[in-house]
């Protein structure tokens, strides 16, 4: 059997046209579509970002293109899930047309299939029945396209970092030589470095290909320069188009600058605005609340090699660092050396490989000078921490419980739990269930939960990966009102934006030696 | 745990042998030393077991470390044999109600050796059989559905993350206030809770990796295989070696007068 990709001549791209006339999908169980009227052109080899406020239906649309939408049966068709319109890649429905566009999602971790390198990207390849000795002809040109060819066949994927595994999700899609070429988010879950390495391999692949590629991105900077057009998607209604905007990114951006700075998008060169400090207090003052000495760290515990018990290699080592009240604290460094374990061991939930974290008598109040020996309770009260993930953090079924959780395992505090409600706009959704909101709304109440237990420390890490700009603001102003209230912030983030509004010390950490490459 | 997954590193004659041939082998010499507890076939299985460890790439030490769990359960369940099986012969030990004698040393050591003797043709099949291989002959030699097998072993990579994530989720418990110390009852619902977590982040990434399965062209009728399964002489060794070691503990415990078959009591 041949696969499509074929038909245009052994291994050529064909770039892709897509079209929708008054396109609309409503996911299974929603009452309101996620998309609404669509009416949109992409000519082959177009390269369009698309923008608009979260439940404009972006990533919607992407999976439709990728023709991965839906509960779609063997036959093909959608379950109760309602479509309208048309949406066409190349002329025909994307369902069932294998291979026509390749999609990459946000999470790196899922965008790899198999356990070594070269089989991953082969996986693509071998779906679309592409012949043995042309599929590892493909997997060499792929892996030297993105930038991966120094990596053995056998590499196992598990060793990448983050860009790594998403370069290499890039180098599965090209392997299938698709003419459409579709990015959800791809760079959001990335530190600096690692968005730069993926946006220069799209970039070199698109101009050797000549795909047409369609990118969902909140930060506009990045994508900017090397699309051609920018398209602003709006929730769809009965009266409004979906399509709010069109037209190339730099007509686009100082059209709708106002309004897509209003809608939270991070365009180029804009900071929002954050509530100042009503003054940063020099380094070194303010009350010592926790001091880490000579501290070596890694989320590894001792293993056993028989009976024999063995300590972690830590990832970092002599690390020492104060944590004062009303002083903010900022951990940075590239990826991988170390920062969130550090953090981590700081807030008392990782023991200490060597070294000591010790709270002073004023943070531990009667509980022991060592935060890792802290009961649970005793824990909350004294340093919150609020993880990257929002969701590992929820522990019951609604809003407003979720934020009662802490005071009353503590059992007192319930008072200051409206306050936060109202400060972190959270109000108008106490009976929603915390997992179906959204992404912004989950980072709010996951820093409200943790706060309403009335720590004197606040532990963050990367409180503003993948947030839009509102988010971002709101975030940073909060924290700055907190700092002045006399709370200690620290929080491991590699946004120097972020670090400049909320002032204070920063502790830098190089990169750990790794085997891998 | 993600690690031993992977078998890059060792490179013994065995790794390059059909994982299906190796298979059968393993259920050869399994099948044969279950049929019967008795020291001599076990310990003659045993004996080529241990010869065969450098063709695996299998060293002591590696062996302690992947399958002390094993050795140790094999260890118990040979003391307690020997303290509860019926007792016949002299007495050696005798604590009121526990009595242990030569005949229920025997069968003790019996059940120790054939436990290990087991266990290890499994351990020495994990050590030198990449998972992604196994799955390679399991869809093109055995034909079994290959939408089911490639859709396992891809789950079989999140399970080491999941691994991670349950570490993860256990913290981010303890930071929202759920002690996961305590008492016995106050242990079992965190664990529960931590559980819920885990399943919800579980479901979360099975159904991301399938959207990213699905959009590579995963589960259409007709697909090629990038890697070739295929048998070489080295299979025919492989399946003649476990014929030949279930084989030998078989005609060694017959000629000692050993062999016992378990259905048939002793």
């Amino acid at each position: 059997m041949q696969a499509p990709s074929h038909q245009a001549g052994p291994g050529a791209v064909r770039p892709a046209a897509v079209t929708a006339r008054g396109w609309g999908w409503r996911h299974a169980g929603r009452p309101r579509p996620a998309v609404h009227g669509l009416d949109l052109d992409i000519a082959p080899g177009e390269r369009v970002l698309l923008l608009g406020p979260s439940g404009a239906g972006k990533s919607t649309l992407l999976h439709a293109l990728a023709g991965v939408l839906g509960d779609a049966n063997d036959d093909g068709e959608a379950g109760d899930s309602d479509e309208s319109g048309s949406l066409l890649v190349e002329g025909a429905s994307p369902r069932g047309q294998r291979g026509h566009a390749g999609l990459m999602q946000q999470d790196p971790e899922t965008q790899v299939v198999l356990s070594r390198v070269g089989d991953d990207v082969a996986f693509g390849a071998e779906n679309l029945a592409v012949p043995r000795d042309a599929i590892w002809t493909r997997v060499h040109e792929a892996l030297d396209d993105v930038g991966l060819s120094h990596l053995p066949l056998d590499h196992p994927t598990s060793a990448l970092s983050g860009g790594q595994k998403q370069r290499l999700a890039l180098a599965g899609i090209l392997a299938m030589r698709p003419g459409l070429i579709l990015l959800d988010e791809p760079t959001a879950n990335l530190d600096p470095a690692g968005v730069l390495e993926v946006r220069d391999a799209v970039a070199r692949c698109l101009d050797k290909t000549g795909a047409t590629l369609v990118v969902v991105e909140h930060r506009v900077s990045v994508w900017k320069d090397l699309v051609d057009r920018i398209v602003v998607l709006q929730p769809g209604s009965a009266s409004d188009p979906a399509v709010l905007l069109d037209g190339p990114p730099d007509q686009v951006l100082s059209e709708a600058r106002t309004m897509l700075m209003a809608a939270g998008v991070w365009v180029p060169g804009y900071v929002p605005a954050t509530r100042a400090r009503a003054a940063v207090p020099a380094a070194g003052t303010g009350n010592l609340l926790l001091a880490a000495e000579k501290l070596a760290v890694s989320r590894e515990r001792p293993h056993r090699s028989g009976f024999r018990r063995i300590p972690p290699v830590p990832v970092q080592e002599d690390i020492t660092a104060q944590v004062r009240s009303g002083q903010a604290l900022a951990v940075v460094g590239p990826n991988g050396a170390g920062k969130s374990t550090f953090a981590l061991t700081l807030a008392g939930l990782l023991e200490p490989v060597a070294g000591t974290v010790s709270a002073t008598t004023d943070l531990s109040r009667g509980a022991g000078i060592d935060p890792y020996k802290w009961k649970a309770e005793q824990l909350i009260e004294r340093v919150g921490t609020v993880f990257q993930e929002p969701e590992h953090q929820f522990v019951t079924g609604n809003v407003l419980d979720e934020l009662l959780f802490g005071p009353r395992h503590l059992g007192h505090g319930e008072e200051r739990v409206d306050e936060l409600l109202e400060r972190l706009r959270l109000t108008a959704l106490v009976d929603a269930n915390p997992y179906t909101l959204s992404g912004g709304e989950k980072r709010r109440l996951s820093v409200a939960t943790v706060l309403a237990a009335s720590p004197q420390v606040l532990v963050l890490d990367e409180p503003t990966f993948g947030q839009d700009a509102n988010t971002w603001a709101e975030l940073a102003s909060f924290l700055s009102e907190l700092l002045d209230a006399g709370t200690a912030v620290v929080s491991v983030t590699h946004d120097a934006e972020f670090t400049a509004a909320l002032g204070g010390a920063e502790l830098r950490m190089a990169a750990a030696e790794r085997v891998a490459p | 745990m993600r690690q031993q997954l992977n078998l890059r590193g060792n490179h013994a004659l065995l790794t390059r042998a059909n994982p299906l041939s190796k298979v059968a082998a393993v259920v050869l010499i399994t099948v044969v030393l279950a049929l019967s507890i008795d020291w001599v076939s076990a310990s003659v299985a045993l004996f080529f077991e241990f010869l065969l460890f450098p063709l695996a790439g299998l060293t002591l030490t590696l062996l302690w470390q992947r399958g002390w769990p094993l050795i140790l359960a094999a260890a118990v369940g040979g003391w307690s044999t020997s303290i509860l099986a019926a007792d016949s012969g002299r007495t050696l030990i005798d604590v009121g109600i526990w009595t242990m004698s030569e005949g229920s040393l025997e069968t003790g050591i019996g059940f120790m050796l054939r436990g290990l003797a087991i266990a290890l043709p499994a351990v020495l099949l994990m050590s030198c059989t990449d998972p992604t291989d196994l799955a390679d002959a399991l869809a093109q030699k055995a034909r079994l559905p290959h939408r089911f097998v490639l859709g396992t072993l891809a789950a079989m990579r999140l399970v080491g993350l999941m691994a991670e994530e349950w570490q993860t989720i256990g913290m981010a418990r303890r930071a929202r206030g759920v002690g996961s110390r305590g008492t016995i009852v106050q242990r079992v619902k965190a664990t529960l809770g931590q559980s819920f977590g885990l399943l919800v982040q579980a479901i979360r990434r099975a159904s991301r990796l399938a959207v990213t399965m699905e959009a590579r062209g995963f589960g259409g009728g007709t697909r090629t295989w990038a890697r070739e399964s295929t048998y070489s002489l080295l299979d025919a060794w492989v399946l003649a070696g476990g014929l030949l070691v279930a084989g030998l503990a078989v005609a060694a415990a017959l000629s000692a007068g050993t062999w016992n078959m378990v259905w048939l009591g002793s």
